[in-house]
């Protein structure tokens, strides 16, 4: 049977006696994995959780190919391959570790602050660090954006960049809990900032006071690592969803109107908000919450589920919404959930896509609302479907 | 056949309760037969003879661009959700 070489990553190497890299016999992947599993007991749970797949946050790789591009866990092994075993978000491709917040041991005032999070296992001292050296983006510092900032705030991410252009409103307060009456009239990337501030003064912020845009996206979203949209409009949905693919950024997505409220996370390569929602309504036809109305503490429900997304994906913990749309709805107060897919024919991040590079989303998402738009769609339609027929 | 079909808070407006009672066979013949009881509600969803790409349909748990679309066979105790694309967030 082939020995390989399995690298070990930093928070996997308190099993092996801090060895980054450790030998192992097996004929494929699935093989090594329990026969490092056997030599380090612990190291199945460690990695799967208590499941029997490959969980979302692990990228395993042989020879620096990830595997879901190979043969998944029954990739054959040749003696003296290397195998990585590494957690997705732990600095990964998109990040520039040199410019990460670097944590050392937390301080006592920290192990105090922090102490609720620090005693879970799921956590601990190193996730609390991670926490910490993380940085997130929130798109718009309203009703979402705000339980948003708020629990991230207190959990202690080390950067926390706002995105708003726009002043606090008195029509803000009925749900917008960043901002008080004394901020009327403040931008409120400028208010969230204080609000922030107010509650951890640990935390960095970045206020963004411009709307984003094709021409500012990719800078804006290159500088963090997760990405939360509370976007309240279409364009600005659309263009943080292409941005994000083509930054490999994690993007966790929430929308709320009236009563309902979706939530679900797009890990890079997984799918994206196209792949959902090909293109987006004509002018008018779906009304914003400023047009229709938004039960005020709606906002806190889905903006904390997408907090708690985050937190979870930072932590490398649980499983996440990837593949699933969430759905809550205040009114029967009923929570479900449906299967959300990658499309193969999807414009931006299908097989063969036709979006390459930033456009023109208020166009798009405005009154050329179109023809040859949907002349794609039905094309990509009809192919879908000759491919369900031959798949079934 | 008789299917339960859930909608948003949108859609209430045409159909008055966010969880309907509907007939058919597909989903084709279950939007015509809504669109008999609830005027309108196909025009919300649909244009021509195809659903709106900002809508998305779900039997059960699936959603039926990846069934037979709306061709998609029904049958008695399926559970339908409609669901457009919100876009709100402030």
């Amino acid at each position: 049977m082939p020995v390989v070489s399995v690298y070990i990553p930093t928070p996997f190497r308190k099993l092996t006696g801090n060895r980054q890299q450790i030998e192992a016999e097996g004929a494929d992947v699935a093989e090594v994995l329990a026969n490092v599993d056997k030599q380090y007991p612990g190291f199945r749970q460690l990695v799967f959780g208590s499941g029997s797949e490959v969980p979302a946050h692990i990228n395993i790789y042989v020879n620096k190919q990830e595997i879901s591009s190979l043969d998944g866990v029954a990739t054959k092994l040749s003696e003296g391959d290397e195998v990585a075993v590494i957690p997705a978000m732990a600095g990964g491709s998109g990040d520039a570790p040199a410019a990460r917040k670097r944590i050392g041991a937390l301080t006592a005032e920290q192990v105090n602050r922090y102490s609720r999070h620090i005693i879970m296992p799921q956590v601990g001292p190193s996730g609390q660090r991670k926490i910490m050296e993380s940085s997130v983006l929130i798109i718009g510092a309203g009703g979402l954006g705000s339980p948003i900032a708020v629990y991230l705030a207190l959990a202690g991410i080390g950067k926390i960049g706002i995105v708003d252009f726009d002043t606090v409103d008195i029509s803000n307060l009925q749900r917008q809990i960043l901002h008080q009456n004394a901020d009327i009239g403040k931008l409120k990337a400028v208010s969230a900032k204080e609000t922030i501030n107010a509650y951890n003064p640990d935390v960095e912020v970045v206020t963004h006071n411009v709307p984003i845009t094709s021409d500012n996206s990719m800078e804006i979203i290159g500088q963090y690592d997760y990405i939360i949209n509370g976007a309240d409009n279409f364009a600005a949905r659309y263009l943080v969803n292409d941005t994000c693919h083509f930054l490999k950024k994690p993007l966790i997505d929430g929308s709320i109107l009236l009563f309902d409220g979706q939530v679900t996370v797009y890990l890079p390569g997984e799918g994206c908000y196209r792949c959902l929602y090909p293109s987006p309504p004509p002018p008018g036809m779906v009304p914003s919450c400023a047009e229709a109305g938004v039960l005020g503490a709606l906002c806190g429900t889905v903006g904390t589920i997408q907090a708690t997304e985050v937190l979870k994906l930072i932590l490398g913990v649980g499983e996440s919404l990837r593949g699933r749309l969430l759905l809550y709805d205040a009114l029967a107060m009923e929570i479900r959930q449906v299967r959300i897919r990658k499309d193969p024919h999807c414009v931006l991040c299908g097989e063969d896509p036709s979006v390459t590079e930033l456009i023109d989303y208020e166009a798009f998402c405005g009154g050329a609302f179109g023809h040859t738009n949907e002349e794609e769609q039905k094309a990509a339609d009809a192919a879908r479907a000759a491919r369900a027929a031959t798949q079934a | 056949m008789a299917v339960e079909v859930k909608v948003t808070s949108v859609l209430q407006k045409v159909t008055g309760a966010k969880v309907v009672q509907g007939h058919g066979s597909t989903i084709s013949e279950l939007l015509a037969d809504l669109d008999g009881k609830y005027p309108g509600f196909k025009q919300q969803i649909m244009q021509d003879d195809h659903l709106h790409r900002f809508v998305n349909i779900y039997l059960n748990d699936e959603d039926i661009r990846y069934l037979d679309q709306l061709n998609t066979r029904l049958k008695d105790g399926d559970s339908i959700s409609i669901l457009p694309a919100l876009a709100g967030g402030s």
